[in-house]
């Protein structure tokens, strides 16, 4: 039996599929408008498969298909803690959503903070940015890291930090000082968020926005710890979901 | 069941200058909302059939009522907050009633005057007086405000265009010159509030009045103890609801309705009749007051998983955890004894405000909570800036505790519920 784990993010589906307790399939996709329907279509290519979904649509595939749930905050903390068994904070920068989850020394939940109604900090105020410099995601991370400063820019507000970077195009700065400059003001957020949570010696660190090299280096820069990052940190969330169902299908059927 | 209907009277809410056109839809709305929200629960005590019975006629039955004593020359206030003397208000034979700012739909006709900004309560409600359509709002003779904070104090200010507005200074400290200034107040309002009736209101009178809503504070009391029971035999959004009633109902029916139910309660913890299973996470709000019909976060916490089973707020213990003094023998000895109870309130506008601190991981033991959800409305400073101190000392004890900031728009339902869901797994461990 196939043991599936979904995570549906605001921007992108997660798919991981375990076979014998190992990895046997993962993707990462983008989700459609109907979010729901990619993650039924993947469950029907699986049969029999026993499935935990997480993330943002979790009780929207629950409405439809037979899959347990647990929140995105609970599967990243122990995806991570999977990946770095130390681990006691994790960093998780989604699309819409970043979160900072501290844990006890056992792996439980201590405490965990989420950006509020607002996209600063997120993998879409990236985004936004690197469209309005006329970047893909990949362009832009290089061009922060291939310059060595940049003028700090002021707003953190989506909208604001828009018209501020068309001002500062306008005004002459070159566009890879002006892509530091905002990779910076969210690395100090993001910072900012670990620092009211509480760390230790180390930081992991998850989600999409986990791929971006610059990123990383920016908060270890700005912590001052070493920022730990899985193989593939976009599917960290999906991989424990499927652990889970692991964790489920033997506990249902122990003999199995 | 299905019968349940927020009832209409166009000709009643002509009468008192609403714009009926926008206000129809209103009853109808409310309809819907509560059957999803409140009929929709399980094994909800037989009692409760009183107050959705109060909810069926908040835009009729209960307005008639007013207006009764409207005419009959009795005094009908308008309040915002719990540190309205409300014991001078019965003493006058009047009626004090709680308006509601807990509502997105009137926040855009606020906007068109106030500052976007500013707390989601204070726009409601003075949305509901711009757009003319609250019938409350309508009915009062005069609305009472308060110093509590700055979005209220300078609202008052705008808002008394509209209706008479009576503005009471609240201190901010508790020291015997504050204490001796709101003394003053209260007498100023009481002054206020005999001049409606034309006559001055005497010992006797306060007298009654106090016992009246010592009563009710006391009724509540019974029904939150009751409630705190594992498993519990109410769920918190009907507790919620009824606390919110309390704002608007009459005194002694109201008295009479909930020790009713208390005696429900009382059998059907004998008989092991609960609403949620003794395994259910066992959840305390803190904070910001809720006014009706802000129902967003119960309504969370008990879809995922959870059980409220204390509201420490002003829709909740700080409203009547207590009570005034009865033995009094003169009427300046029972202002005096009425001002200290006032002044027990642990309202966030005071500074210090230990005793809050105290208060919160006091009633958390009480209610047998396993967490606490602060609640906080956007730009509400004074609650979010306590959230501070109030993690901090959570923290020391080891309780679990989240803090929230929301508004009444349901764009952050879906965040919110991921919080709360987790919140919930944190407790289970
Ligand atoms: S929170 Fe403060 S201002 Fe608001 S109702 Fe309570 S006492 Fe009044
Ligand atoms: S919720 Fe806070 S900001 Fe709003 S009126 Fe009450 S005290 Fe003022």
């Amino acid at each position: 039996m196939v043991k599936v784990g979904i995570d549906l993010g605001s921007r992108t589906i997660k798919l991981v599929a375990l076979k014998q307790g190992a990895i046997s399939f993962h993707t990462v996709v983008e989700s459609s408008f109907e979010p729901h329907r990619q993650a039924l279509a993947f469950l029907e290519q699986h049969v029999p498969v026993r499935a935990v979904a997480t993330g943002y649509g979790r009780h929207l595939v629950q409405q439809h298909a037979e899959v347990d749930v647990i929140t995105e905050i609970k599967a990243h903390a122990m995806g991570a803690r999977y990946f770095f068994p130390q681990c006691r904070t994790i960093l998780d920068v989604g699309g819409q959503d970043s979160k900072v989850i501290s844990l006890t020394a056992e792996g439980k939940v201590q405490n965990f903070q989420m950006n509020d109604k607002c996209a600063a900090g997120t993998g879409r105020f990236l985004e936004m940015m690197a469209v309005s410099l006329g970047y893909t995601m990949a362009e832009f991370g290089a061009a922060a890291a291939g310059v060595e400063q940049a003028t700090p820019i002021n707003s953190m507000c989506a909208v604001f930090a828009e018209s501020e970077v068309v001002s500062l195009k306008n005004s002459g700065m070159p566009p890879a000082e002006i892509a530091r400059a905002v990779h910076l003001a969210v690395a100090n957020r993001l910072a900012t968020m670990v620092r009211k949570v509480g760390y230790g010696d180390h930081l992991v660190f998850s989600g999409g926005v986990a791929n971006s090299p610059i990123m990383v280096s920016l908060l270890a820069q700005e912590l001052g710890v070493p920022v730990l990052v899985p193989d593939h940190p976009s599917i960290v969330g999906a991989l424990w979901a499927a652990l889970q169902a692991e964790l489920l299908h033997h506990r249902d059927s122990p003999a199995a | 069941m299905s019968a349940f209907e927020v009832k209409s009277d166009p000709q009643l809410w002509e009468k008192l200058g609403m714009d009926v056109a926008r206000f129809t839809g209103m009853p109808a709305m409310l309809t819907q909302a509560y059957t999803n929200i409140f009929l929709a629960q399980q094994n909800r005590p037989a009692k409760m059939a009183y107050f959705d019975g109060m909810v069926e006629n908040i835009h009729t039955g209960r307005i008639h009522e007013l207006m009764e004593a409207k005419e009959a020359g009795k005094p009908v206030i308008g309040t915002f907050c719990v540190y309205i003397p409300e014991e001078v208000v019965v003493a006058a034979g009047g009626v004090c009633v709680g308006l509601c700012g807990g509502a997105q739909g009137s926040i855009a006709d606020a906007e068109k005057v106030l500052p976007r900004n500013i707390c989601p309560m204070v726009k409601s409600a003075f949305g509901f007086k711009v757009g003319k359509i609250c019938p409350y709002f309508q009915a009062v003779d005069f609305v009472y405000g308060e110093t509590t904070c700055d979005a209220k104090k300078k609202t008052w200010e705008l808002l008394d265009e509209y209706v008479p507005t009576h503005v009471m200074e609240i201190p901010q400290m508790k020291r015997d010159k504050d204490k001796a200034l709101w003394l003053d107040e209260v007498k100023e309002f009481k002054v206020a509030v005999d001049k409606i009736t034309g006559t001055e209101t005497g010992f006797d009178e306060l007298s009654q009045a106090i016992v009246t809503i010592n009563a009710k504070r006391k009724a509540l009391q019974r029904l939150n103890n009751l409630r705190h029971h594992n498993p519990s035999p109410i769920s918190g959004k009907d507790m919620l609801l009824i606390e919110q009633i309390a704002f608007y109902d009459e005194p002694n029916r109201f008295v009479e309705n909930v020790n009713a139910l208390c005696d429900e309660l009382e059998e059907r913890i004998k008989q092991g009749i609960a609403v949620a299973p003794a395994s259910t996470p066992r959840i305390m709000v803190s904070g910001t007051p809720m006014a009706l019909p802000n129902w967003k976060l119960h309504n969370i916490i008990e879809t995922s998983g959870g059980i409220v089973v204390n509201e420490e707020s002003c829709i909740g213990t700080r409203y009547y955890k207590d009570l005034i003094d009865e033995g009094s023998t003169t009427l300046e000895q029972q202002l005096e004894r009425l001002t200290e109870r006032y002044m027990k309130i642990d309202c966030s506008c005071f500074t210090p405000n230990t005793e809050r601190i105290d208060q919160v991981l006091k009633e958390y033991e009480q209610s047998g909570a396993e967490g606490i959800i602060d609640y906080c409305l956007q730009f509400c400073h004074t609650y979010n800036i306590e959230a501070v101190k109030l993690r901090k000392a959570c923290e020391e004890r080891g309780i679990p505790f989240m803090a929230i900031e929301s508004d009444y728009s349901p764009d952050d339902v879906g965040q919110l519920k991921t919080r709360v869901e987790a919140f919930i797994e944190q407790i289970k461990g």
